[in-house]
């Protein structure tokens, strides 16, 4: 892991370097927190070290848990006066290392902001605060016949600020939206720790929609402090349909014809045969393992709607060659079916030291050719890959297994995974569907914008973050970097000197 | 339309704005000119325009992956009928308050009409954009998928922009199959009890698609999967609607046609954005509201201030019509900042003008 941590260091390194006399900082931060909320030995900053993407660590000067608004403003103004960069944190549940602290800077971490202050049940909202994990919202509001509809699968842990930070999506979002569509309104703080509100609870809102550009922002625009969210009535029934299929082409054509049916499931989830195998040894969901693809097709509704959605997926699926088709009998059965998909990382982590999860987005049609490339790429790169997607939307969760202990397999592991993006992007798609850019995806924002994209980035932080403390050197890369990864691409995914730590 | 011909009109417009840049003169977009009575889209006399009429043609259409890519100049009512070929629409109900609408206005001024209450507004469709911008940019935000975080959200930033940051080439917009079945109930109601019941119906899971109380009168609309629709149907009760009579209302709520958004002589339009249950009170001369609340209309006479009014029930307002010194609520000053700086990100030299932002 030696090997790993310093490769974030280098990353700070190569990107600007703040002056920061860390005595001096703490000293100033215990002035306005009490002591027990702010962290400064090394033993007490090691678990603030990395997010949910452990190869990407540094160890902070600082990390402090305020209680209160008030608190963060206090944090706010003192890192601003020093220029001593921010870098916000939730649970920390993060994939792509946007929460990895930078080494000259402070951890704000909004863990102890947890609080659900109202809940609106015939206005339909809740305002919350940052520290609020996802899934206590849809909890504290179920009484009500309401719930919050993202729902990332980290949502009994994640919180709904980091949800904000990173746009999250789910397994329900065809259909129900992504984060930015079904949050109202945020409050919260500039770097300087001015107090700003954007969107509303009424519908639209005056002025530019700087609400869309906060959320997904990956916490370097503003850090918010309070949340309002639009809640949905929990419909009635849901059920399952779990489909098989004896190839991955003719599961991604099903796909593509149950939405050409006009049909918008509620979820629409497919598996490969390798991740199907993994999954079924740890949690025996009753997977047939011998098929090639799953399809795990959910609708939900009244009654007589999910009987009449389900007889139409049921059919569509059938002409497209399913090989067998369950429908789940009841909930318990419904939750076993969705049960394996959920346990997908978990089950890689039981079959594999380590895994690197992927988060491209393609358009749906390419999902075939696109499991076809990445099986080819692991004979190519003498690595495993397990293939679970959000079929429904194009995004690919491919699970890259290797084992940090065996040298290079890291570095192969990661070349993978920028091979699978940088496909991504030349089918028509994205480098990164819900999970950030982070740290890690930053190279490849260089193959995805343009010089000039990137520098209207670049504006658009320094129109909310003049000074550039809030979480730098995150999301967007510089042109200088951009230029450097241009000079160490070459075609295939094979990397003229392997063994050298890239940045 | 041939790269060349592209090549050769976004040469023409970026010269085109190099010289009003010279010259110190205003630039505006014109679409199809169907916004023009709104205030704020007045075209200056000395004003550079940019016409995006010639810059038509749908990009992309992908059925099956939900989207389609269209060039800013294209007409509405063209990509509607594209899309009904595949018994898909845009489900926002864009408004065309004259013939002509284009593609680029629906999205630069980000009005959604009914349906939104059930499908959501042109803010949750847009997926990607490319722009020309103020300073002579041709930029690329998003894309085509449904999902993507890769940098800022900048082409939600540009819904509802009215031209301000720069020129709509193209947009991708996430289109959704036609729900099959579609019915709409009327029911005799205060607008007090109309609110509070849509209200409660919105908590429930209803096929619920579009609302309008006026006069009265409150009518739903509920559109869906057919077994829901009846269902929904029965349990909120109400008088059913002959087909043609509610796709003749909801279209004339969509577009704002008289006699519902006629005004008369001396007085003012005001479209109030409030919090959809802050309380009901039928002010003005004439008082009517869409959705369960959110979206209230008041005819009042010039001297009636509706944005003090908007902002004691948490919301805001829009003067929507006439000379005034302000036609959008103002927002608090630091946030007033933050957006100078965006529009200086696009426009340093405030080419295009303020929309409905500044001062009028």
């Amino acid at each position: 892991m030696e090997a790993v941590v310093d490769r974030a260091r280098a990353w700070a390194q190569t990107e600007r370097h703040f002056e920061v006399d860390a005595e001096q900082l703490r000293a100033c931060l215990l002035a306005v927190l009490p002591a027990d909320r702010v962290l400064c030995a090394p033993e007490e900053l090691a678990p603030y070290e990395c997010d949910g993407l452990s190869v990407f660590r540094a160890q902070p000067l600082a990390v402090v848990l305020p209680q209160s608004e008030d608190e963060v403003v206090a944090v706010l103004k003192v890192c601003h006066e020093m220029g001593v960069p921010v870098v916000p944190r939730g649970a920390g549940t993060g994939l792509s290392g946007g929460a990895m602290p930078h080494p000259q800077g402070v951890v704000l971490s909004l863990a102890r902001l947890n609080r659900i202050l109202a809940i609106d049940p015939v206005a339909r909202t809740a305002r919350v605060q940052p520290g609020v994990r996802n899934l206590a919202i849809s909890e504290a509001v179920a009484p009500y016949g309401l719930y919050y509809a993202p729902d990332p699968s980290s949502q009994i842990a994640c919180t709904i600020g980091g949800n904000v930070a990173e746009n999250s999506g789910g397994v329900h979002c065809l259909k129900y939206g992504l984060t930015v569509h079904n949050v109202l309104a945020v409050r919260g703080f500039t770097a300087s720790g001015e107090p700003v509100a954007f969107g509303s609870v009424a519908p639209d809102a005056p002025g530019y929609d700087l609400l869309a550009l906060t959320i997904g922002s990956e916490g370097m625009l503003a850090v918010v402090t309070e949340i309002t969210v639009r809640l949905l009535p929990k419909p009635v029934v849901a059920k399952c349909l779990l489909a098989a299929f004896d190839s991955v082409r003719a599961a991604g054509e099903a796909v593509a014809a149950v939405i050409a049916a006009g049909i918008i499931p509620a979820g629409l989830e497919m598996m490969d045969r390798g991740a199907t195998v993994a999954v079924e040894d740890f949690i025996h969901a009753g997977y047939p393992t011998d098929a090639e693809a799953l399809l795990l097709c959910e609708a939900d509704g009244t009654e007589a709607e999910v009987a009449e959605e389900i007889a139409r997926m049921k059919a569509v699926l059938e002409a497209h060659g399913a090989t067998e088709i369950r429908v789940s009998r009841d909930e318990a059965e419904r939750l076993r079916f969705w049960a394996g998909r959920k346990a997908a990382f978990p089950a890689a982590g039981r079959i594999s030291a380590d895994y690197y999860c992927m988060d491209g987005t393609i358009p749906r049609r390419a999902i075939g050719a696109m499991l076809e490339a990445i099986r080819e790429m692991e004979s190519r790169y003498g690595l495993r890959c397990l293939n679970v997607f959000h079929a429904g939307d194009g995004n690919l969760h491919p699970l890259i297994l290797f084992d940090a202990n065996v040298p290079g397999e890291w570095e192969r592991a990661e070349a993978f995974g920028v091979e699978i993006l940088e496909r991504s992007v030349a089918l028509g798609g994205t480098i990164t569907g819900e999970h950030g850019v982070g740290v890690e995806k930053i190279n490849q924002m260089c193959v995805q914008f343009t010089p000039e994209e990137r520098e209207a980035f670049f504006q658009i932080k320094a129109a909310f973050d003049p000074d550039g403390v809030l979480n730098p050197g995150k999301a967007i890369p510089t042109l200088h970097r951009c230029a450097e990864y241009g000079k160490m691409r070459v075609s295939g995914g094979a990397l003229p000197f392997p063994e050298l730590p890239r940045f | 339309m041939t790269d060349e011909t592209q090549q050769r009109i976004i040469s023409e417009w970026q010269k085109r704005l190099h010289t009003a840049r010279e010259r110190r003169q205003p630039v505006r977009i014109r679409g199809g000119g169907s916004k023009t009575h709104l205030p704020w889209c007045r075209i200056p006399d000395e004003a550079v325009v940019i016409d995006t009429r010639a810059w038509r043609g749908v990009e992309r259409y992908e059925p099956t992956e939900l989207v389609v890519t269209v060039r800013g100049g294209t007409p509405l009512d063209e990509v509607e009928a594209l899309l009904a070929e595949r018994n898909q629409w845009l489900p926002f109900a864009p408004p065309r308050f004259r013939a002509g609408t284009t593609i680029g206005g629906v999205v630069a001024s980000g009005l959604s009409g009914p349906t939104r209450l059930g499908h959501g507004t042109v803010r949750d469709a847009v997926l990607g954009v490319r722009l020309l911008d103020g300073r002579r940019r041709v930029l690329r935000f998003g894309g085509e998928v449904m999902k993507n975080v890769a940098g800022y959200d900048v082409s939600r930033l540009l819904v509802g922009s009215w031209g301000t940051l720069g020129v709509l080439l193209s947009v991708s917009l996430k289109v959704s199959p036609v729900p099959p079945a579609s019915a709409t109930r009327r029911f005799a109601m205060t607008a007090v009890e109309a609110s509070r019941q849509l209200n409660r119906w919105a908590g429930q899971p209803l096929p619920l698609s579009a609302a309008l109380w006026a006069d009265g009168t409150l009518w739903v609309q509920l559109h869906g999967a057919r077994a829901a629709v009846e269902e929904a149907g029965v349990q909120i009760g109400g008088e059913r609607v002959a087909e043609d009579e509610a796709d003749a209302l909801w279209q004339h709520v969509r577009d704002h046609r008289e006699p519902l958004w006629a005004v008369p002589d001396g007085l003012v339009l005001w479209r109030l954005s409030v919090p959809p249950t802050a309380p009901i009170t039928e002010v003005g001369a004439r008082f009517w509201f869409e959705g369960t609340g959110g979206i209230r209309w008041v005819v009042a006479p010039p001297d009636w201030d509706g944005f003090a009014y908007a902002a004691q029930l948490g919301g805001w307002a829009w003067r929507w019509q006439g000379a005034a010194s302000r036609w959008m609520s103002a927002r608090p000053e630091t946030v007033a900042a933050i957006e100078a700086r965006v529009r200086d990100v696009f426009d340093p030299d405030r080419l295009f003008g303020d929309g409905p932002f500044g001062e009028g």
